[in-house]
């Protein structure tokens, strides 16, 4: 990092905060299914998820903290902010529903991350660049796992079919959150970031594909949800956090 | 992968899908060993399954899975005539051979 502040930093901040506050939330989100997988071996992909997408967030909030230059760390940016000052969009903080609606879920962000990260990976951003080309590789397994699960899924029993379809139908209107793009990203688009419209060009046909294969029904694009990257939340994320912030809280500066 | 109506081949394999041996490479080269098993509905599901249970710590380079019930195996009465008689048959083995003075090893 060069020392000198760049008129970009606050707005890099917040962009890695959203990075990292996607991938932190959603892993906690998947961690949540350890132990209660549908069978073991899912149960432990999972969990391998889980801690890849924790391992990404960690990566993009520690760069976040030395962008900011306050001091604090990627623990301080995890366990000491509250629901307001989280960045990541509605979609992730959902909660997980039955196995069908976290699969439908995480294959609408698996296939946006992975895109992401790509382009990511050709940022101007040397340090950004090098921590999404190493999480490129992991997203590019996870969309795999939950693309070829939602196939099955979808073009699976009536029951499995049905509940897809539902899950789908309910996290589609928040879907728009990961595709808008804001004085933020617009801030940044060119040089650190990719465009955003080739990007969710990007999405849909990757997306509206493996649908179309499930044996799905796309859902139409009505009103979208939105305000998690500017802090303004559902309830739902309060709770998750009081849960995964509270030994931080309870014990500062505990080691483990 | 390629795959038509995925659900239907479930039918008798119960909610976790059919048992698949899984096989693991740990280097370029070297041989394929036996790692364990794995439940999954089809090929793919396998493939990943034994990723995630198997090869997530970096142990392998390259997998094999085969449906459990492609392998067929000695049974345990078996073990007299198949393997016994190589017992007192040393000279089967390279070791037993002195090498000749002048040759080198």
């Amino acid at each position: 990092m060069s020392s000198a502040r760049q008129p970009n930093d606050s707005a890099l901040f917040e962009y890695l905060l959203r990075l990292g506050d996607d991938r932190l939330i959603l892993g906690h989100r998947l961690s949540e299914w350890c132990g209660h997988g549908p069978v073991l071996e899912e149960d432990i992909a999972l969990a391998n998820v889980a801690l890849d997408l924790v391992g990404q967030a960690a990566n993009f909030l520690r760069l976040a903290g030395t962008v900011e230059g306050k001091g604090r760390d990627e623990d301080t940016l995890a366990y000491f902010r509250d629901a307001i000052e989280y960045r990541n969009a509605k979609l992730v903080e959902l909660p997980n529903g039955d196995y069908g609606r976290t699969i439908v879920r995480q294959f609408l962000f698996d296939a946006w991350s992975v895109l992401l990260l790509e382009r990511l990976q050709r940022s101007s951003h040397v340090e950004l660049a090098g921590i999404a080309a190493k999480a490129y590789k992991e997203a590019r397994y996870h969309v795999r796992h939950s693309g070829e699960w939602l196939l099955r899924l979808g073009d699976g029993t009536e029951e499995s079919h049905r509940r897809a379809q539902t899950a789908l139908d309910e996290l589609w209107p928040y879907t728009g959150e990961l595709l808008m793009a804001d004085e933020i990203d617009k801030q940044l688009a060119g040089t650190i970031l990719p465009a955003s419209a080739e990007l969710a060009s990007a999405w849909r046909d990757a997306v509206g594909d493996v649908i179309r294969r499930a044996t799905l029904t796309q859902p139409a694009d009505g009103h979208m949800h939105s305000g998690g990257r500017q802090g303004r939340h559902t309830e739902h994320l309060g709770h998750a956090l009081d849960e995964m912030q509270i030994l931080a809280r309870s014990h500062p500066g505990a080691k483990w | 992968m390629e795959r038509s109506g995925a659900g239907a081949e479930q039918t008798g394999n119960g909610a976790e899908g059919p048992l698949w041996e899984v096989f693991t490479q740990p280097s370029d080269g070297s041989p394929f060993e036996h790692a364990g098993s794995v439940h999954a509905p089809d090929a793919e599901l396998a493939l990943q399954n034994a990723r995630d249970v198997y090869a997530r710590r970096g142990e392998a380079v390259n997998l094999w899975v085969v449906p459990s019930d492609a392998i067929v195996a000695s049974s345990p009465g078996d073990r007299g005539p198949f393997f016994d008689p190589a017992d007192d048959k040393p000279y089967r083995h390279p070791q037993f051979y002195k090498v000749p003075r002048g040759i080198r090893m």
